[in-house]
């Protein structure tokens, strides 16, 4: 959960990116890191294979400025996404503040995406959280190739919550800075929800 | 609750700061730094000036929770110290309070014995201010204090207004 430090006046939140293997979680980061001034970002840490799948986490920390005499300080995460890693994700999770569930569009992949979002659920409930609770945001990567799934389809199978969505082409940024602020958004609003 | 929100102020900054750098002084170490078990850097002191201390925090709660997985694996509850030796600097990791984490960071100026002997009762004046801190929290919570309890739409909007 979120950490608040009155002596350096700043709020410490976790975004956990989450999703099937090769969906583009760690793309979204890259491309975040690679898009955003020295100043309001860390260094960008990622514990990958040697053939660069992520084996425990990428990690990316960033400044979105102030509210009300506050830092706003997020640390992003992403987790692997390959089945055999559940106990890694599971770890990832603990003390979430908002999730992005980042789908493959892919026709073929549709059936990972759906695993996926199950495991989140699962791994989410042993922790006492809900997806309908948590600050959420599904994102469908990977709108740009020819093999995508219809939309709707995509829709129907992964976010019949209804949470705030997006389409992505995460290697050329589409779709990722909306998908971030709208999670952050969803984390600060819960903060003030559960402030007042 | 260990997962509750984590609210730190001033004055418990500075009786963190103080065990801290009593700490630096009777272990001999070269840097000392509390994380808390999310990955959050709470305190840090010592002379490592250039370490960068975001990415430390993040990669010592990831490696105490993966060991954590690896101890529940083998039917242990947690395994609470880790010792890491290198060849010029060494790192000494112990959970306090199994919510924060205890770093220290020594060379050969000290010895492992010393600094285990001292991050002992640090832990324990460290687990005592984070009890405070935690029962804080909770009631701060429960009695809308949090500063974030006033913020509005528009301060929210403002942080992404290009």
């Amino acid at each position: 959960m979120s950490f608040i430090n009155y002596s350096s006046r700043e709020i410490n939140c976790k975004i956990v990116y989450y999703g099937p293997g090769l969906c583009g979680k760690t793309t979204n980061l890259q491309y975040i890191y690679g898009k955003t001034n020295p100043d309001v970002k860390g260094k960008m840490i990622s514990l990958a294979t040697e053939t660069e799948r992520t084996l425990f986490f990428d990690f990316l920390p960033l400044s979105l400025g102030e509210i009300r005499g506050f830092k706003t300080r997020f640390h992003l995460y992403t987790v692997p996404g390959q089945v055999f890693y559940d106990a890694s994700r599971k770890l990832i999770l603990k003390g979430v503040d908002g999730v992005v569930f980042v789908a493959d569009s892919q026709i073929e992949r549709m059936e990972a995406n759906v695993e996926s979002l199950e495991n989140l659920a699962a791994n989410l409930a042993e922790q006492g959280y809900d997806l309908r609770n948590v600050p959420y945001v599904v994102q469908y990567n990977k709108r740009d190739l020819p093999n995508a799934a219809p939309l709707a389809e995509m829709q129907r199978l992964l976010n019949r919550g209804g949470a705030v969505e997006f389409e992505a082409c995460a290697t050329v940024g589409h779709g990722v800075f909306e998908t971030l602020k709208a999670v952050a958004k969803g984390v600060l609003s819960d903060l003030k929800k559960l402030g007042g | 609750m260990s997962d509750a929100q984590l609210v730190m102020h001033e004055e418990d900054h500075q009786r963190i700061l103080a065990v801290v750098t009593r700490l630096i002084r009777d272990a001999n170490a070269e840097g000392v730094f509390v994380v808390d078990k999310n990955g959050h850097l709470m305190a840090e002191a010592g002379e490592l000036t250039d370490v960068d201390s975001t990415s430390l925090a993040s990669l010592t709660a990831g490696c105490i929770a993966a060991t954590g997985g690896l101890a529940k694996i083998v039917g242990e509850e947690e395994f609470p110290v880790h010792y890491h030796q290198g060849q010029r600097d060494n790192l000494h990791m112990s959970l306090v309070g199994n919510r924060i984490i205890l770093v220290v960071i020594f060379d050969d100026r000290s010895s492992l014995g010393l600094v285990r002997l001292r991050v002992k009762k640090a832990g324990l004046e460290l687990a005592r201010i984070l009890e405070e801190i935690e029962k804080r929290s909770e009631q701060a919570t429960s009695a809308a204090r949090s500063p974030f309890a006033a913020i509005t739409d528009d301060d929210i909007d403002s942080l992404f207004s290009d």
